[in-house]
C-alpha cells in the first residue's frame, strides 16, 4: 500500500522523526483543532448548524450507542463545530482532552456531577466568582454534595478540611475579583496525597498566562465566555482533562474505574484509558443533563480565541498601567493587583503568571460603598456590567451586585467587600482608560 | 491509567530503550497503512472488554484481526476463530498486538519471534500500558519494527481525526484534511 504522500502532509514533526514538535501558544490558538474540511476545502471551520448525523447501518448505529466507534450521533453529546473547540482548548491547556458546554456554572456542574455521588463532599477555595460560591454553598447541597469552604492563602488549610468523602479540591488559580493567586503546586501536591485530583478554573489567567497542568492540576475549567471568547458576545463553558490522573488508585470513583451502570457496565478509566474522563463526561453527564454548547456559540468562541495570546499581552500591559497609576491615586485607598510589587502575592504571580498578571483587579475608594457606587455611576467609557474577559474594558461594584447574595462575611472573605470596584481591563488605548477613570474619580 | 514513563521496564538500566518514548506520526501512520492482518493477543470474547471494542473496530476499518487466547482456544470473536498461541495460527500475519501486562510481553514476544519468518510477521505492537523493553530490544534484534504502549485503535482514530470527533487532542497541526491511515 503507498503511503508516501499522505506521510508527509500530515506530519506533526517539521525536524524528523525523533523528538516531538511542541508547536507554540500563539500557533495552537489559531490551528489546533482545525484542519480544511475534508468535503469541501472549507479553512474556516464551519458551523454544521445540525441536531443529528445519519448512521452508515444499523450495526454502525448500534456501534455508535455502543461508544465502540467515534462518530457524531446527536449535537446534545458531539459535533464537529464544537469539538473543533474542544480540541483547540485542550491544545492550549497542555491537556488530552474537553468537553464544551453552554456556561463556566455549566462546567462546574459537569465536573462535579462526574466526580461525585450523592453524601460526597469536596473543598473549595472560598476566593471563587460570588455565583460559584453560591452554586457550591446553596445550590449542591440540594443535590447532596457538601462543600466545605476554606482561605486558600495558606494552602495547608485544604488538608486541614479534608475527609473520607472528599472527591476533589477546587480553586480559582488566578481569583476573582482579588488579584489573589494560590500556590498550585503546594495544592496540588495535598490533593495527590489524599488521591483525589486538584480541578482549576483557568478563567482568569487563562492558558496564555497560566496553564495549571504543569503545576499539577488534574482537570481545568473555563468559563469561554470570557478571555477564551474574549469578546463578550457569547456564553460558553469548558471541561479539559490532563490525562495523567488514575483513577483507579483507590475506589473512590467508582463511576471511572468500576462497571458504570449508566453505560452497560463499560469501566471508562479502562476502555478509554488516558481521556477516560473526557469519554464519560460526555457520554454520561452531558449526555444526561443536556447543557450542551450549540454550534454558532462554538464558532463565535473559535474566532475569539484565535486572537487570545495577542489580547492578553494588551489586556496585561494596559492592567498593569492602569494599577500603578490607581495605587498613587489621592483618591484610590488600596489596589489589589498581583502583578504589583507592592502586592503580597507578587511572588506568586512571577512563578505562576510570569507573562502578566491577568487583567482583572480590584481596588477600594476612599469613602467606601457610597464612593464605589459613584465611581461606577461616572466613567463614560467603561461598561458597568457583569462580565469580564471582554476586549472593552468593563467596571463593576461585587457588593452590590455579583456577590450581593453573599453574607457582608462572605463579601469580605470573596475580596468584594463594600468599598470595592472591580475592573476588567481592556484592549483600548491605556491613556483613554486611565483618562475615563481619573475623570469618574474626580467626580466621587 | 498509567502511561509509559510508569511503566518502564525495572531493574537493568541497559534494558531502558528511549527510541520508545516517543513514535513520530509518520512511523505510526507507515505501520498502520503498511498492515493488513495481524494477531491480537488476549483477544477477549467479552462485548464490553477494551480489547473486543479495539477489535471490533478496527475490523470495521478494513483489518483482519485474528483473535489468540488460549482460554478461549476454539471459540468466535466477530466472525474470526479464537487459536490457542500464535504459532496455531494458520495464516500470514503482518503484526502481533499484545493485549497483555508488561511482564507477560517477554514470552510472547520470544513465540513472536520464533514464528516471524513463517508467519512473516514485521511489527511486533504492545498495547496503551503495555511496555517491556527487554523484549523490544529481543524483537529489535530479531529484524522486528516494534511500537509498545500504544493503542493501534486510538491511533488509528487520532490519525484520521475520529478521536478529535469527541474533543480529545490529536497534537496534529495540519493544512491538509486528515485521511486515515489505509
Amino acid at each position: 500500500m503507498s503511503s508516501t504522500p499522505i506521510d508527509e502532509v500530515v506530519s506533526n514533526i517539521p525536524g524528523g522523526e525523533e523528538t516531538p514538535h511542541e508547536y507554540g501558544i500563539e500557533t495552537l490558538a489559531v490551528h489546533a483543532g482545525a484542519r480544511p474540511d475534508p468535503v469541501t476545502g472549507a479553512r474556516s471551520t464551519p458551523i454544521f448548524q445540525t441536531t443529528s448525523f445519519v448512521f452508515d447501518d444499523a450495526d454502525h448505529a448500534a456501534s455508535l450507542f455502543n461508544l465502540q466507534t467515534f462518530g457524531y450521533v446527536y449535537s446534545r453529546m458531539t459535533n464537529p463545530t464544537v469539538a473543533v473547540l474542544e480540541e483547540r482548548v485542550a491544545a492550549l491547556e497542555g491537556g488530552r482532552g474537553a468537553v464544551a458546554c453552554a456556561s463556566g456554572h455549566a462546567a462546574q456542574f459537569l465536573v462535579a456531577a462526574t466526580l461525585m455521588q450523592q453524601g460526597d463532599e469536596f473543598i473549595s477555595s472560598r476566593n471563587l466568582y460570588g455565583g460559584s460560591v453560591t452554586q457550591f454553598g446553596v445550590s449542591f447541597p440540594k443535590l447532596g454534595w457538601k462543600c466545605h469552604f476554606v482561605d486558600p492563602t495558606d494552602p495547608e488549610n485544604f488538608r486541614k478540611a479534608m475527609t473520607d468523602k472528599v472527591k476533589f479540591i477546587f480553586l480559582e488559580g488566578l481569583a476573582n475579583p482579588g488579584g489573589i493567586i494560590v500556590d498550585l503546586e503546594k495544592v496540588a501536591a495535598i490533593a495527590h496525597e489524599f488521591g483525589i485530583p486538584l480541578v482549576v478554573d483557568n478563567t482568569l489567567a487563562s492558558p496564555y498566562l497560566c496553564r495549571p497542568f504543569e503545576w499539577g492540576a488534574d482537570l481545568v475549567l473555563h468559563s469561554t465566555t470570557k478571555f477564551i471568547g474574549g469578546h463578550g458576545n457569547t456564553m460558553g463553558g469548558i471541561v479539559v482533562e490532563s490525562g495523567k490522573f488514575d483513577w483507579r488508585q483507590n475506589d473512590k470513583f467508582p463511576g471511572l474505574g468500576q462497571p458504570d451502570p449508566a453505560y452497560h457496565g463499560l469501566v471508562f478509566a479502562e476502555t478509554f484509558g488516558d481521556f477516560g474522563f473526557t469519554m464519560k463526561v460526555r457520554a454520561v453527564a452531558l449526555r444526561d443533563y443536556g447543557p450542551t454548547l450549540n454550534p454558532t456559540a462554538a464558532w463565535n468562541l473559535l474566532q475569539g480565541v484565535e486572537t487570545l495570546p495577542l489580547r492578553m499581552e494588551r489586556h496585561c500591559s494596559n492592567a498593569l498601567a492602569v494599577a500603578e497609576w490607581l495605587q498613587d491615586h489621592p483618591k484610590v485607598k488600596w489596589v489589589s493587583y498581583s502583578g504589583l510589587k507592592s502586592s503580597p502575592y507578587y511572588e506568586l504571580a512571577q512563578k505562576y503568571t510570569p507573562k502578566g498578571a491577568g487583567a482583572v483587579f480590584t481596588f477600594g475608594v476612599k469613602g467606601g460603598y457610597d464612593s464605589g457606587l459613584a465611581v461606577v455611576d461616572e466613567v463614560n467609557m467603561f461598561s458597568h456590567l457583569a462580565n469580564i474577559g471582554d476586549t472593552r474594558s468593563l467596571i463593576l461594584h461585587p457588593a452590590s451586585t455579583t456577590h450581593r447574595q453573599l453574607t457582608e462575611e462572605q463579601q469580605i472573605g470573596a475580596g468584594a467587600g463594600p468599598d470595592v470596584v472591580r475592573l476588567s481591563v481592556g484592549i483600548e488605548n491605556v491613556n483613554d482608560i486611565i483618562a475615563d477613570l481619573d475623570q469618574a474619580l474626580a467626580k466621587a | 491509567m498509567t502511561t509509559a514513563a510508569a511503566t518502564k521496564t525495572e531493574g537493568d538500566p541497559l534494558r531502558y530503550l528511549p527510541h520508545h518514548d516517543f513514535y513520530s506520526d509518520d512511523k505510526l501512520r507507515r505501520i498502520l497503512s503498511s498492515i493488513r492482518t495481524f494477531a491480537m493477543v488476549g483477544a477477549s470474547t467479552h462485548w464490553k472488554r477494551p480489547s473486543y471494542y479495539a477489535m471490533k473496530y478496527l475490523t470495521n476499518k478494513g483489518y483482519r484481526v485474528i483473535p489468540v487466547n488460549p482460554a478461549r482456544a476454539g471459540d468466535e470473536i466477530l466472525g474470526e476463530k479464537v487459536y490457542g498461541s500464535i504459532s496455531d495460527v494458520p495464516y500470514q500475519l503482518d503484526m502481533v498486538d499484545i493485549f497483555r501486562s508488561s511482564d507477560e510481553a517477554l514470552e510472547i514476544t520470544k513465540e513472536v519471534i520464533a514464528n516471524k519468518d513463517e508467519k512473516g510477521i514485521r511489527i511486533l505492537w504492545m498495547q496503551l500500558t503495555v511496555r517491556n523493553d527487554e523484549a523490544a530490544e529481543l524483537a529489535e534484534a530479531a529484524g522486528l519494527e516494534v511500537v509498545m504502549d500504544r493503542c493501534p485503535k486510538i491511533e488509528f482514530g487520532r490519525l484520521s481525526g475520529e478521536l478529535s470527533w469527541c474533543g480529545i487532542n490529536s497534537r496534529i497541526i495540519s493544512n491538509k484534511s486528515l485521511r486515515p491511515p489505509r
